[in-house]
């Protein structure tokens, strides 16, 4: 089948790649544009580990065909810091020992932003909630619950 | 090391500073086993059997080869025979021989130029088969006239008469049981099942292999233990152990399900077969749910003799578990051996079957067997404290085994913290709320052996003093950060100054994975030990450059200093100091430590949970979650905490909802995540946790292994808290809602 | 003399005794002369078996020695996840 030339943005910067119609934008992601944060878990949109944002709305990269992405802006993990300056909930996933393997971070913390943006204040049930759609095996969720509450309350301390 | 030579004081063990690889892990820079690509490099694709158990008549590869880009294609045939015993177990499983023995067995495997073209063309591969009869239900498979799995695998240990898919009999125990449930006033007997589960770790197997004509050949892999992969790779494909260079990516999870192998050896027959370019083989989910993992499904007998004051005064245990179509999968010796270590018994019998049925080789799950077993075990002495109006944990007080006592699988025990977490989680808060209608409070206890195991560390001091620490557990849950804390503190440096790099096989002597909770006891015992022989090193040097004994040398807060005034008078030469010098003082300063170490602390638990039942949905929420675990001693807290929440999440989902669910056909009918459910953040409160420290004589810090315990009491504690809610028993797991209405509507006992 | 407990289920190999008394200085020499006195135990002792020496569980070692007075308890094998 022939591939399909794509432009899109990718955290701010313009890309091309020539996509397979059937690839999905996860795989373009990661094996087109060398991205790996994102993860696959599943393939079928279960566990959120391959969590982006594009046009600022969280989507499955896994549910979305790379051609799809065509001229739109697509923010992922190697995104979330400014240079060396880590996103507050980055931060605080370190400080809170809110990961252990790690494979669902980038997709949690993806997540995370998405929701925070939308929402400064959550409770911990809109936390709970939010995050339903990421699987993470290791942590019980108790401290990467902790971690988004308090990377949102320094964040509105500062705003 | 006797009790009170454990330091009390530390400088560092028992802080909670950042992980070393935090940084990587929050920006997606870390690699897992996915992630790592090579120049030339082909995708694989797996061919898999769609029946429970048939015969593998024909396999016709042409139409796949003859697709523009398939480079190979490899079936059993490309894999050297003669094997026996558990080399032939991997290797039968890697690829299937004459049968495909369950739903997901892998039949042939493809590599081409792209993933979607290896896809493909494992489509075309044409496999004919002669569909045989299936079993899949351990009580199904127990059936006198039930299709045999593997014909002639009973061992001897099998009694003659028993039906055709045990494989493996066992039984031990010590006193009378019957004199001792004469003694009782209440003897009640139960049966209890379970289903298999799968470890459920989000990073599905992958690995990145190469493997030229000559044998020589490198793997990158996600694993809990690579020295593994390398014996068991090597061994299915018949090459040398030595020529196989196996490095461990980041790993997304493990839970004893990546302590083996299961396609990696087909990534390097490919390559092999490809003129030795690398392949990459990434599993999809449903290929992990189908066709890796699982725990054994188990049936369970349970008898015990209770006196009306609580004291149990015998207790019988006959377990059913298969675990797959592979001998020796089936965890029933753990099971049996775990069900009763919590008490002290006078009078125990313990009989298992293994038995074998169509599904796949069960692998190590977090303290394999002890789950099921405290399932059964832990569900009926609340059942008979309930009948007895006694309270749960005064009973396990009363009957708690303790140091010296003669543990349900024999030998006695050392220090031990069993009643510190019944006395805790007595005391907790938590064990005082008032429940409201339809609430019901669940208690149950825990234990895993723990573990030491082969293990290899080599530590180099560098030129400025910061230090290296090699080891060959893959860090799953921040061994990283712990073993830095411990070489730290031995040193008297900084954490910072100290780097700890997981290292491919060739770098060190043999180690066993990360499992059976080692990591941090094993790997950490043999940092602090080689850290120790680097010190000794340091003195020489100093005392060298002094003029004085080494003997007369001491290290103290990461320098060395004379010891005492007779000495002489020299002020203190910093690590900073000697690793600079050392070059031309002797040489490198490294420190190893090569060992099978002994003195491994058993570990305990106890389980408080609170819970609502929905007495119209049959739905049952979460109210609090109370995790007491000994640790011996905490080296990093938080993860500490961390392996308390997780193995309790992974045994609440146990609990609640996760099955392997297969059809008549002998299909799994769940292999996504979607239905495979595992608990979400939405159905968990915050869980608390209380660490209790026991310290263990037979680690430097007092560690014990804190991994596995946690998974152990979820099963029953939940059991028991909705049979309290309810007034309803289930004996039988998962207690998901349709089954926890339908026994509220029978209002019988499950 | 050392006393070994073994699990029931090898009664069967060794005419139904639980309990063998050995003369050995270490483990290895204990497991090796278990298997003189009783050679059906081959292979059940060449497999991974699983000894506890005085309470701890040991898996490797055939060189730790054994006393008189050690209390030794053989195991079938255990794995951990």
């Amino acid at each position: 089948m022939s591939k399909i030339h794509v432009s899109t943005t990718v955290n701010g910067d313009p890309v091309d790649f020539l996509a397979d119609p059937r690839e999905t934008l996860l795989d373009c992601l990661r094996n087109q544009l060398g991205l790996t944060g994102s993860k696959e878990g599943c393939g079928t949109g279960d566990c959120g580990a391959c969590s982006v944002t594009v046009d600022g709305v969280l989507v499955s990269s896994c549910l979305m065909l790379g051609v799809e992405a065509e001229g739109k802006q697509i923010e992922t993990i190697e995104g979330m810091a400014r240079g060396n300056d880590l996103h507050p909930l980055q931060r605080k996933f370190i400080e809170h020992a809110a990961l252990q393997y790690g494979f669902c971070t980038p997709g949690i913390l993806v997540a995370a932003k998405a929701l925070l943006d939308k929402n400064p204040d959550p409770t911990e049930t809109e936390v709970r909630y939010w995050l339903a759609g990421n699987l993470c095996r290791c942590t019980g969720y108790d401290k990467i619950i902790r971690a988004v509450m308090d990377a949102a309350a320094e964040m509105r301390s500062a705003a | 090391m006797p009790k009170d030579e454990l330091k009390q004081e530390f400088r560092l063990i028992g802080t909670r500073p950042d992980r070393p690889d935090g940084l990587d892990k929050v920006t997606g820079r870390a690699r897992y086993g996915a992630d790592i690509s090579a120049p030339g490099m082909l995708h694989a694709a797996v061919v898999r059997s769609p029946h429970a158990h048939a015969r593998i008549v024909r396999i016709d590869a042409t139409k796949a080869l003859a697709l523009p880009g398939v480079k190979a294609v490899v079936t059993r045939a490309d894999l050297p025979t003669g094997l026996t015993g558990e080399d032939l177990n991997l290797q039968d499983n890697t690829l299937a021989g004459d049968v495909a023995l369950y739903d997901g067995h892998a039949v042939a495997a493809v590599a081409a130029t792209s993933a979607l073209i290896a896809q493909d063309a494992a489509k075309l591969v044409e496999v004919t088969y002669e569909v045989l009869p299936h079993v899949i239900d351990v009580d199904d498979a127990m059936r006198p006239d039930a299709p045999v799995v593997r014909p002639g695998a009973a061992d001897h240990s099998v009694p003659e008469g028993s039906p055709p898919n045990v494989a493996r009999y066992m039984e031990f125990g010590h006193g009378d049981i019957e004199a001792g449930f004469k003694d009782a006033d209440l003897v009640m007997e139960k049966t209890y099942k379970t289903e298999a589960t799968h470890q459920g770790y989000i990073e599905p197997h992958a690995c990145l292999g190469q493997m030229g004509s000559d044998g020589k050949g490198e793997m990158w892999v996600c694993t809990q233990g690579h020295w593994y992969i390398r014996r068991m790779s090597a061994a299915v494909l018949g090459v040398e152990a030595a020529q196989l260079r196996v490095t461990p990516s980041e790993i997304g999870g493990g839970f004893g399900g990546k302590t083996t192998i299961f396609s990696e050896p087909i990534a390097l027959a490919l390559s092999r077969k490809a003129g030795g370019r690398p392949v990459k083989l990434v599993m999809s989910r449903s290929e992990v749910l189908r066709a890796t993992g699982p725990t054994a499904s188990a049936s369970m007998d349970v008898r015990i003799g209770m006196k009306k004051d609580g004291t149990i005064t015998a207790a019988k245990a006959v377990f059913r578990m298969q675990g797959g179509a592979f001998i020796g999968m089936s965890p029933v010796g753990e099971a049996l051996s775990c069900a009763f270590a919590c008490y002290d018994i006078p009078n125990l019998w313990h009989e298992g079957h293994e038995v074998l049925a169509n599904r796949p080789k069960a692998a190590a799950y977090r303290a394999p067997g002890s789950p099921m077993a405290a399932f059964a075990v832990e569900s009926l002495v609340d059942e008979m404290c309930r009948a007895l109006s006694l309270d749960p944990i005064d009973v396990r007080l009363k009957n708690g085994a303790r140091e010296g006592t003669k543990s349900s699988y024999g030998p006695k025990y050392g220090v031990i913290g069993l009643a510190e977490t019944l006395q805790a989680a007595k005391a907790h808060p938590n064990y005082a709320v008032k429940l409201g209608p339809n609430q019901g409070r669940g208690v149950a206890s825990g234990f895993w052996f723990n573990h030491g195991g082969e293990t290899s560390v080599s530590l180099a001091i560098g030129e400025d003093g910061s230090v290296t620490v090699s080891v060959g557990t893959p860090d799953i849950g921040g061994s990283r950060a712990s073993l830095a804390l411990m070489t730290a503190e031995t040193l008297g440096i900084p954490y910072e100054d100290v780097r700890v790099n997981v290292v491919e096989t060739g770098a060190l002597g043999v180690n066993e994975p990360t499992h059976g909770s080692r990591a941090t006891f094993a790997s950490g015992k043999a940092a602090v030990e080689a850290a120790r022989s680097a010190i000794k090193q340091m003195c020489a040097r100093a005392a060298a450059e002094w003029g004085i004994d080494a003997e007369a040398v001491e290290w103290k807060d990461g320098a060395a200093v004379p010891a005492g005034p007779n000495a002489g008078k020299f002020p203190p030469m910093s690590i900073a100091e000697i690793g600079s010098k050392m070059g031309s003082t002797g040489g490198p300063i490294s420190g190893h430590h090569e060992s099978t170490p002994g003195g491994v602390g058993a570990s305990f638990g106890t389980h408080v949970v609170d819970v609502e039942v929905d007495p119209e949905t049959g739905h049952t929420t979460v109210l609090r979650y109370l995790v007491v675990q000994d640790a011996g001693r905490a080296i990093h807290p938080a993860y500490v905490e961390g392996q308390y929440q997780g193995g309790a999440a992974q045994g609440i989902g146990w609990a609640l909802n996760e099955e392997y669910v297969y059809g008549a056909d002998g299909r799994l009918q769940n292999p996504l995540f979607l239905d495979y459910r595992m608990p979400v953040a939405s159905d968990l409160p915050m869980i608390d946790t209380v660490i209790i420290e026991v310290p263990n004589p037979g680690h430097p810090y007092g560690v014990r292994g804190v991994g596995e315990t946690g998974i152990t009491p979820p099963l029953p504690a939940r059991a028991n808290a909705i049979a309290a809610a309810t007034g309803v028993r289930l004996r039988s797991l998962p207690m998901s809602p349709p089954k926890v209405l339908a026994a509220i509507k029978a209002g019988a006992d499950g | 003399m050392v006393e070994v407990n073994l699990w029931a289920g090898l009664r069967r190999l060794t005419d139904g005794a639980l309990v063998v008394t050995v003369e050995a200085a270490t483990v290895g020499q204990m497991l090796d002369a278990l298997v003189r006195a009783h050679p059906a135990l081959e292979p059940e002792l060449k497999g991974s078996v699983t000894i506890a020496l005085d309470g701890e569980v040991i898996t490797g070692g055939r060189n730790t020695p054994v006393r008189p007075d050690s209390e030794v308890y053989l195991l079938q094998r255990l794995k951990g996840g």
